[in-house]
């Protein structure tokens, strides 16, 4: 029956969906043609698999917390941790099922029409879109938003490793800019229906938003690095993106030099605001509050849109960090910087690499001249 | 100045099959192949024809570029059959041995009292010229010029390298014999990469030369790996490497006067049995080891004549390529594996990668086999990934991004004069998007020389 999928078979234009579905099952029995004979048994599903592994807590959390904070909505703690989280997972289900579907069958497609494999790229780009966005955001605006995103900000530079910026955070962006009432505002991240009767003095709002004065939500230190505060799915506990932090930099997937760098540069300008009064927020409260947490771990380290070369990754990280804290501070319309930092530097991460190549291509080249 | 570089970068790839210290046969073989595809850069004009006879240090081959660089016989008897591949490319003369050993007479010479041009002459019309390979490119040193450095390199961190030592240490006055040519052919250093993973190297006590210690893994041994370190090469500069196996052939051509490149050949891999060495000819027929082959059908079999990161599959119907001094028997891994890529454990399977468990195994040897592990896709993992690997300055992932786009400019920032492609070959092995960054290289280098020429 492959032989179908074969080339001048009948159905060859479907190779690369079977081929897909093939490798999915099972390692293929390719052998090495070119160079090296022997090859590392690491391939790019097993690291980006373990990406999304690293991504579950967050994402169990997340679910839980669009159960409890509805809870807290409408005033009924009636449910327990597996009824809240039950609610949770049907509300965040449709949102994976519009963002896996839509992204994928693009990426098949794509691949198909330019003879490739499918690459695994859209496992983690899917996975991570429904947790950096509001659970009630209408589903065909999520359908467009990451049609958009793939399109556009990957097949059309030649797929998975090719893309400038990060799809995910492009989908954010995306509905951000085009659908801004269900994107901020006090209404949009706590799933309530319109007929349910609210408790009396609710915001919505994040604790970002409320620049930390709220009678309703604790916006101490624990409630902010638990998670129990409203917000985006899978951005609001910090300990659960801690977890996934310490996976992917054991296994090296993900860069320590941006994850700790990102943190400097929230602790430099969120330092520098505290001690002019900018705000009142330490600096350290800082790096709980909001999408900072999930984006320097998960977004801001994909390393197709990172700085590429070990000294780029310090400048990069450091600038995210450092771009988050001057929007947070410095812009009253919109409250959260970390999504836009990110873009900004995904933008700037070669032209940083590049810097830093010549500088130290031209440095050695001095060195040899006098050695 | 003798330095000790301890490089940190790199990496062992822990094949299993290693050769047992002991030689378990020699090799008289019937048929030898002289092949001028070993050689790159070089393009053949034959010098002989079908049933002419032939002696040990006969020319077979020159050069059409430089008449003098010549190859020749490396036993007596008669040329049996030209091999011609597609549009009549040659790609072998096969000579029949007639086991007597004749061999053409160079006379013995102190190589110490010789000038520069005696030296040339000698290895020129001997055939052992092709010895020297030109960095930048990898390619026949061209005899009209004059390197700014010779260099050598008395060991491999190759998967499953021959042991320089036990192969060669027994011929250091043929090893000192061919410094002291060397060294008449450069106006700059002969420099000597010592092994400083062993004990003691056993040619800690060569003359005439800058001797240095490299201590560290793959690709350690690699000699463009010690130039780098020693002093490299900028735009314009032209150097010489020579193998050890090289070098004590030319120091033999000296000290007997006769063209000697027999050698032992170290028979290696997962699927060779009872792995140890053989005294082999460059261009032995892959016939003559069926021995180590057991009784594993041919198309199950890679058989490699070099090591298994930068050799070339010559299967068993071919021949021992000129420079090797290994072979690695590989089993075609042409099985399919149900979920391999999401099992937490493989204990069977290597990887350099923290998302497998091999590290917890540091001894444990693999009986890898040639499969993929993976789908070819685009470079995902950033440079540092790459450069864990490679003990160079230089950043790789651009470097092969350079030499696929063919940019020249980029290339050359980018170092394409350090490397050849085995330099990267730890690259590619651990690349999990399965490019073969060594194949970009050579494409790199080959765009270079047509540029350049």
């Amino acid at each position: 029956m492959n032989s179908n999928f074969e080339k001048g078979g009948k159905f060859y234009w479907l190779h690369s969906t079977v081929d897909a579905f093939e490798t999915f099952l099972h390692v293929p029995g390719t052998v090495t043609k070119k160079g090296s004979h022997v090859r590392d048994s690491i391939d790019l599903k097993r690291i980006l698999i373990l990406v999304v592994i690293a991504a579950v807590p967050a994402a169990l959390f997340g679910m839980w917390n669009v159960g409890y904070q509805h809870g807290l909505a409408i005033g009924d703690s009636s449910l327990n941790i597996l009824g809240n989280f039950w609610y949770g997972f049907l509300r965040v289900l449709p949102l994976y099922l519009v963002s896996y579907i839509v992204g994928l069958g693009i990426e098949f497609a794509s691949s198909q029409i330019r003879g490739e494999e499918v690459s695994e790229g859209y496992l983690v780009s899917g996975f991570f879109i429904p947790l950096i966005v509001p659970v009630d955001i209408p589903l065909w605006m999520l359908g467009v938003a990451v049609a958009f995103a793939v399109i556009f900000g990957k097949e059309v530079f030649g797929g998975t490793g090719m893309n400038i910026v990060n799809p995910a955070i492009l989908t954010r962006a995306f509905l951000f800019f085009s659908y801004p009432n269900y994107m901020s505002g006090s209404n949009c991240w706590i799933h309530y229906k319109p007929t349910e009767q609210l408790v009396d003095g609710f915001t919505g709002a994040t604790p970002l938003a409320l620049d930390g004065a709220s009678a309703q939500y604790g916006t101490g230190f624990w409630d902010l690095f638990i998670g129990t505060v409203p917000g985006s799915v899978g951005e609001t506990s910090v300990i659960a993106i801690l977890l996934g932090a310490i996976i992917l930099i054991w296994t090296g997937i993900a860069s320590w030099k941006i994850m700790l760098s990102g943190v400097l540069g929230v602790l430099f300008v969120g330092g520098i605001g505290d001690l002019a009064g900018i705000t009142t927020i330490p600096c350290y409260m800082q790096l709980l509050y909001g999408g900072f947490a999930f984006g320097i771990v998960f977004m801001a380290t994909d390393p197709v849109t990172s700085a590429q070369t070990e000294c780029g990754k310090w400048i990069y990280g450091f600038l995210i960090g450092a771009l988050c804290m001057t929007v947070r501070l410095f812009n009253p319309g919109y409250a959260e910087g970390m999504m836009l930092a990110i873009l900004l530097c995904n933008v700037f991460a070669p032209l940083i690499d590049h810097v830093v190549t010549s500088t130290h291509i031209s440095r050695r080249a001095k060195k040899l001249k006098t050695a | 100045m003798s330095q000790t570089f301890v490089l940190k970068k790199g990496l062992n790839i822990p094949l299993a099959g290693e050769a047992e210290l002991r030689v378990s046969k020699t090799i008289a073989p019937g048929i030898v192949a002289v092949q001028p595809t070993d050689f790159k850069g070089f393009l053949p004009r034959l010098l002989v024809k079908e049933g002419d006879p032939v002696l040990c240090g006969s020319p077979v081959a020159a050069d059409k570029k430089n008449a003098d660089i010549l190859l020749t016989s490396p036993v007596s008897g008669t040329v049996k059959e030209i091999v011609r591949g597609e549009k009549r490319k040659l790609l072998a003369i096969l000579i029949e041995s007639d086991d007597k050993r004749q061999c053409v007479d160079f006379g013995v010479k102190d190589a110490s009292k010789l000038d520069a041009a005696q030296v040339r002459e000698a290895l020129l019309q001997s055939g052992l010229w092709p010895w020297l390979i030109q960095r930048p490119y990898g390619i026949l040193a061209n005899p009209e010029e004059r390197p700014r450095d010779i260099f050598v390199s008395t060991f491999s961190t190759a998967p499953l390298a021959a042991d320089a030592a036990f192969c060669f240490g027994s011929e250091l006055e043929a090893a000192q014999a061919g410094i002291c040519a060397l060294t008449k052919l450069t106006d700059g250093k002969v420099y000597v990469g010592l092994d400083g993973n062993a004990k003691a190297s056993a040619f800690a006590g060569l003359k005439h030369c800058e001797l240095n210690t490299f201590r560290g893994p793959h690709p350690a041994g690699n000699v463009g790996v010690q130039i780098s370190h020693i002093a490299p090469i900028c735009k314009g500069d032209t150097v010489w490497t020579v193998s050890l196996a090289g070098l004590v052939a030319i120091g033999k051509l000296f000290t007997t006067g006769k063209y000697d490149v027999r050698r032992k050949v170290a028979v290696t891999g997962p699927m060779a049995v009872q792995p140890s060495y053989v005294e082999a000819l460059p261009g032995t027929p892959m016939q003559d080891l069926t021995a180590f082959f057991g009784n594993t059908p041919a198309e199950q079999l890679r058989v490699i004549s070099g090591d298994a990161l930068s050799g070339t599959a010559v299967g068993a119907a071919g021949y021992l390529g000129y420079f090797d001094t290994q072979v690695t028997v590989l089993r075609e891994g042409t099985d399919q594996e149900l979920l391999g890529w999401i099992r937490p454990f493989r204990f069977n399977q290597y990887s350099a990668d923290r998302s497998y468990f091999s590290w917890l195994l540091p001894k444990k040897k693999y009986a890898m086999s040639t499969n993929l592990h993976g789908g070819p896709r685009a470079f995902l993992m950033n440079d540092g990934y790459y450069a864990k690997v490679l003990p160079m300055d230089l950043y790789p992932v651009y470097l092969a991004k350079a030499c696929l786009a063919g940019e020249i400019e980029k290339m050359e920032k980018f170092g394409i004069y350090e490397v050849l492609p085995e330099d990267l070959a730890t690259c590619e092995f651990v690349d999990p998007s399965k490019n073969n960054i060594q194949a970009m290289i050579e494409q790199g280098i080959d765009l270079m020389l047509k540029e350049m020429a």
